[in-house]
C-alpha cells in the first residue's frame, strides 16, 4: 500500500467532518422544507397553494441534479458562502444543497404517514398549527424520522466520495487518487472496507434508536 | 345547548357538488344525551363536525351555548373549541405518548401549570377508571381502555359539550356497554351535554334520551327515544327500530291465517312503560273466556322505560274476545290485528268510551 496510516486517518477525519457538518445543516433545511411541504399541501393545516407550488418543483430540481454536476455548478455560490471553492469546507456547501432537499422528501413521507385522525383530534382540542406540528406531527413521526436521518447520513457518506473533485478530501478521494489512479488495489480495498464499516455502524445506530423509540 | 338553524353544508369536488346537509333544524338541550342515527353517508358525521367547527356550515348557523363559533376569530375559536370535548371511533391517541401525556395534552396546549396538569389528569383518569394505566402506552391497552383514555382526554378541560363520533363502533358488545355506562356517568356527574352519532340502534336505546334520524343529509325524524322508537314515521326509522325490536310477523303466522280451518285471531300487542310490568296477558286469560297463545315475545328497555312487543293468538267467542281486547286497551296497550293480507291497525276506544259501550 502506497499510502500511510496518517493519510488514511486524515481522510477518515475529513469524511466524518464533511458528513457531520453537512448533516447538521442539511437536516435543518430538510426538516424545515419537509414540514412546509406537508402543511401547505391541499387540505392540510396551513394550506397554501403558492408556497407549495414554488417549493415542490425546487425540491425536485435539486433532487434531479447529479451530485457531481451540482458540485461544480454552484462553485460561485460556494465561494460566496465559505470564501473559497476548494477544500473540505467548500465541499460542504454542495453537500448540504444535495442532502437538504433529499431529506425534505423523507421528512415529508414520514409526516404524511401520521394518521389524519390525530390531526383532527388536535384541531378539535383547539391546537394552533405550530402546536399541531410540534406536539402531534413530529412526536408521532419521530421513529420514522430517525430512520430517515440514518438513510440521509449514509447517502452523505457516499456523496463525500465525490467531494474529491473540488479537493474536499475524505476516504473516497483517497480511494480514487491513490488507489484508482495509481493502480493501488490495496488502498481501494482498505478505504472501501472503512466506508462499509461506517455505513454498517450508522445503520445499526439508527435501527437501535428507532426500535427504542417504538418500544419494540 | 346546541342549536342548528337551517344549516346546510355543501362539499365542492372537482366536477360535482355533494350536499352533505340540507336545511337542518335541531335543538339539543343542556344535559341531553342526544343520539343521531343514520346509515353511512347520511351526513351525521358532518353534522357533528359542524358543532366544533371542524367543518364550516355553507349556510345557516350552529350555536353552542348561544355562541356562533363560525363568527369568532381564530384565537377565540380555539378557546371555544377547548370547551367542546370530542371522542372518536378510532380513538386518535398519540402512540408515542403515555396515557398521562395523552390526557395532559389539551392542558399542555393551554399552558396550564405543571402541578395543575398533574392534579387534573390524575382526577380524570380516576374518574374513567384507568388510574393504574397512567404510564402505559396506547398500544398496550385494549380498545375499551383506549376509548377511556379518549374520554379522559376530552373531559380534562371541563367541557360543557361532549361530541362522540361513532365512539363505540370499533368495540365489542360488552365493551360498548361499559363505555356507554361511562358516558352516562359523565353526563350525570358533570351535566355535560352529549351529542353522539352512531349507526347502532343499541347505543341509542341504551343511553340516549332524545334521538334524530338522518337520511340523505336531512333530519327525517326527531323526538324522545320512546316516541321515535315506538311509533316510527319513516321507513328508515322503522328499519333501525327493527334492528332492536323484532316486531316483524313470522311467515308461518300468515300461512296459518290463510288456511281454512284456522279459528283464532292474531294480535300484535305493544306495551309501553309501566303497562309492560302489569300482568295483562295472564289477566286476559283469567278474566275472559279466551285462549291465549304467545307466538312471539320481546321486551327491551328504552332508556329506563320497558317496551314490550308480543304476538298473541286468541281463540274464543266473538263477544269474549272483544271484551278481552277492550280490557287490554284500557291497560294502555297498543294493538294491531294481523290479517292474512297484512296488518291492519285497530285502535280500541279508551276507558270512558268503553264503559259506555259495555254498559
Amino acid at each position: 500500500m502506497e499510502v500511510g496510516l496518517d493519510i488514511i486517518l486524515n481522510a477518515t477525519w475529513e469524511t466524518l467532518y464533511m458528513v457531520s457538518v453537512a448533516l447538521f445543516f442539511g437536516s435543518i433545511i430538510g426538516i424545515f422544507l419537509g414540514i412546509t411541504l406537508v402543511v401547505t399541501r391541499k387540505g392540510h393545516i396551513l394550506e397554501n397553494k403558492i408556497i407549495f407550488s414554488i417549493l415542490n418543483p425546487i425540491v425536485n430540481i435539486f433532487r434531479s441534479i447529479p451530485f457531481i454536476i451540482l458540485l461544480v455548478a454552484i462553485i460561485p455560490f460556494t465561494r460566496l458562502i465559505v470564501g473559497t471553492s476548494i477544500g473540505t469546507s467548500a465541499a460542504i456547501v454542495p453537500l448540504v444543497l444535495h442532502i437538504g432537499p433529499y431529506f425534505s422528501r423523507l421528512v415529508e413521507n414520514s409526516l404524511l404517514e401520521v394518521d389524519e385522525g390525530i390531526i383532527e383530534a388536535a384541531k378539535a382540542m383547539g391546537a394552533t398549527p405550530l402546536q399541531i406540528i410540534r406536539r402531534f406531527l413530529l412526536p408521532e413521526a419521530f421513529a420514522s424520522l430517525i430512520l430517515s436521518v440514518t438513510t440521509v447520513t449514509i447517502s452523505l457518506v457516499g456523496a463525500t466520495a465525490m467531494a474529491g473533485a473540488v479537493g474536499g478530501g475524505g476516504l473516497g478521494d483517497v480511494a480514487i487518487t491513490y488507489g484508482y489512479q495509481r493502480f493501488d488495489s490495496l488502498t481501494i480495498l482498505v478505504t472501501v472496507i472503512l466506508l462499509v464499516a461506517f455505513v454498517q455502524v450508522l445503520q445499526s445506530i439508527g435501527n437501535t434508536f428507532e426500535r427504542k423509540i417504538r418500544r419494540v | 345547548m346546541i342549536q342548528f338553524h337551517d344549516v346546510s353544508k355543501l362539499f365542492t369536488g372537482k366536477n360535482k357538488e355533494v350536499v352533505a346537509l340540507k336545511n337542518v333544524d335541531l335543538t339539543i338541550n343542556e344535559g341531553d344525551i342526544f343520539g343521531v342515527i343514520g346509515f353511512s353517508g347520511a351526513g351525521k358525521s358532518t353534522l357533528l363536525r359542524l358543532v366544533n367547527l371542524l367543518e364550516r356550515p355553507t349556510s345557516g348557523e350552529v350555536l353552542v351555548n348561544g355562541e356562533n363559533l363560525a363568527a369568532l376569530s381564530k384565537k377565540q375559536l380555539r378557546t371555544a373549541q377547548k370547551k367542546i370535548g370530542m371522542i372518536f371511533q378510532h380513538f386518535h391517541l398519540l402512540n408515542s405518548k403515555t396515557v398521562f401525556d395523552n390526557v395532559a395534552m389539551p392542558l399542555l396546549l393551554s399552558n396550564v401549570k405543571k402541578s395543575e396538569i398533574e392534579k387534573r389528569v390524575k382526577e380524570t383518569l380516576e374518574f374513567v377508571g384507568l388510574s393504574e394505566k397512567v404510564d402505559s402506552y396506547p398500544d398496550q391497552l385494549s380498545g375499551g381502555q383506549k376509548q377511556r383514555v379518549g374520554i379522559a382526554r376530552a373531559l380534562v378541560t371541563n367541557p360543557s359539550v361532549l361530541l362522540c363520533d361513532e365512539a363505540t363502533s370499533a368495540l365489542d358488545p360488552q365493551t360498548t356497554i361499559s363505555i356507554l355506562n361511562l358516558l352516562k356517568k359523565v353526563n350525570a356527574a358533570y351535566n355535560i351535554t352529549i351529542l353522539m352519532i352512531t349507526h347502532e340502534m343499541e347505543v341509542i336505546k341504551e343511553i340516549c334520551n332524545r334521538v334524530a334520524v338522518m337520511e340523505e343529509g336531512e333530519v327525517v325524524e326527531t323526538g324522545t327515544v320512546l316516541d321515535v322508537f315506538t311509533n316510527p314515521q319513516t321507513k328508515t326509522t322503522y328499519n333501525f327500530v327493527k334492528s332492536i325490536i323484532r316486531d316483524g310477523i313470522p311467515k308461518y303466522v300468515y300461512k296459518d291465517l290463510a288456511s281454512e280451518e284456522y279459528k283464532g285471531r292474531v294480535f300484535q300487542f305493544k306495551f309501553l312503560g309501566v303497562s309492560s310490568g302489569k300482568p295483562v296477558i295472564s289477566q286476559i286469560a283469567k278474566q275472559f273466556n279466551v285462549e291465549v297463545n304467545v307466538l312471539l315475545a320481546n321486551v327491551i328497555e328504552l332508556g329506563d322505560i320497558p317496551f314490550g312487543n308480543l304476538l298473541l293468538e286468541l281463540t274464543g267467542s266473538q263477544h269474549e274476545m272483544e271484551r278481552a281486547l277492550q280490557f287490554a286497551a284500557d291497560q294502555e296497550v297498543m294493538m294491531k290485528e294481523v290479517t292474512k293480507d297484512g296488518s291492519r291497525i285497530r285502535y280500541y276506544p279508551k276507558r270512558n268510551l268503553g264503559n259506555v259501550v259495555h254498559g
